[in-house]
């Protein structure tokens, strides 16, 4: 079982990414995350205010389960499928966060100094973590997908809008890590 | 019975973006310092084993579970704005240290804080259909 506890590599985890969107294509769906955002739009009632939420939410509702079961994975993983699993970052990243300020670097998942209860009671973790959420959730619609859509789907069918959007998505990566971070943390 | 399937295809897809630490904060910092071999490598892969797959389904026509041909929907060809939405999504993908997938596995690994990116991804999803038709596309 100890395989299973342990992280996983990115040559078993990759594959298994793409086993994800064969599944779900040959169940006769397409492997897109970021729609369920638009849909969780409608049901809060968008439609009320743009024409782009007045669809048939219905037709999503499989999108909304496979949503549902990405939680549950996430629950199952983090409770049961390990041990306390940390990411073995290069230690030259190590240093650089601890020297930004994340000390949690090495030592937790995901940087506690974001995560950790405490964000609640931080109006600048709470402006981080929201505006990193309207810029995803703003630019996935004006790129007409995500890292699923695009990047794992799209670019698996040679599309060149799929293409232009992933390089766009590394862009702005960079600039965000190598421009922004500086003056944020 | 389909909902059931549904949420097994999810339920796996969760617990690999979390084994494989696609939904750490950290990796995603480490990719874009080119301090890893790690997230290029699982992306890499899964596009390797995508490509190849995917090739082969058109090429023989492979029908899915309704006998339906399997067709992946082409994106729009307006082009050029899709790298402006692009790196939009980039700067918040590094920034809140998760994309839409791997925004629910989170919350369920028990990270409460990151509902306030899901919330803020909800909103950023809504602004973009309020603006829709003044953006250039």
């Amino acid at each position: 079982m100890e395989w299973i506890t342990a992280p996983w590599p990115w040559f078993v985890s990759g594959p298994l990414i793409a086993l994800t969107m064969f599944t779900l294509l040959y169940v006769g769906k397409n492997f897109g995350m970021s729609s369920n955002l638009r849909t969780l739009c409608t049901i809060c009632g968008a439609d009320k205010t743009s024409d782009f939420f007045r669809f048939d939410w219905k037709s999503q509702r499989w999108n909304l389960i496979v949503m549902l079961g990405a939680i549950l994975g996430g629950f199952l993983a983090s409770h049961f499928l390990s041990d306390n699993q940390i990411p073995e970052l290069n230690s030259k990243t190590i240093e650089m966060l601890h020297d930004s300020g994340f000390q949690s670097a090495g030592t937790a998942y995901v940087p506690s100094e974001l995560f950790g209860d405490q964000a609640f009671t931080s109006p600048k973790t709470i402006i981080i973590l929201l505006i990193g959420g309207l810029l995803v959730g703003f630019g996935a619609r004006y790129a007409g997908g995500c890292t699923s859509g695009h990047s794992i789907s799209g670019l698996s069918n040679l599309q060149l809008p799929s293409l232009i959007a992933t390089i766009g998505f590394f862009i702005g990566g960079l600039l965000m890590v190598h421009l922004i971070f500086p003056l944020i943390f | 019975m389909k909902g059931l399937l549904y949420l097994t295809i999810g339920t796996f897809f969760g617990i690999v973006m979390y084994k494989s630490e696609a939904a750490s904060w950290f990796r995603i910092y480490e990719m874009f310092n080119f301090q890893s071999i790690h997230m290029y490598g699982l992306m890499g892969s899964a596009l390797g084993v995508g490509v190849l797959v995917v090739q082969y389904l058109k090429r023989k026509s492979v029908r899915d579970i309704n006998n339906q041909p399997i067709v992946i929907v082409n994106k729009d060809k307006g082009i050029s704005w899709y790298a402006i939405g692009g790196v939009i999504f980039g700067l918040g993908w590094a920034l809140a240290g998760a994309c839409p997938g791997p925004m629910f596995v989170l919350a369920g690994a028990g990270y409460l804080p990151i509902l306030i990116v899901i919330l803020g991804a909800m909103l950023g999803t809504w602004f973009y259909g309020l603006l829709k038709d003044k953006l250039p596309h």
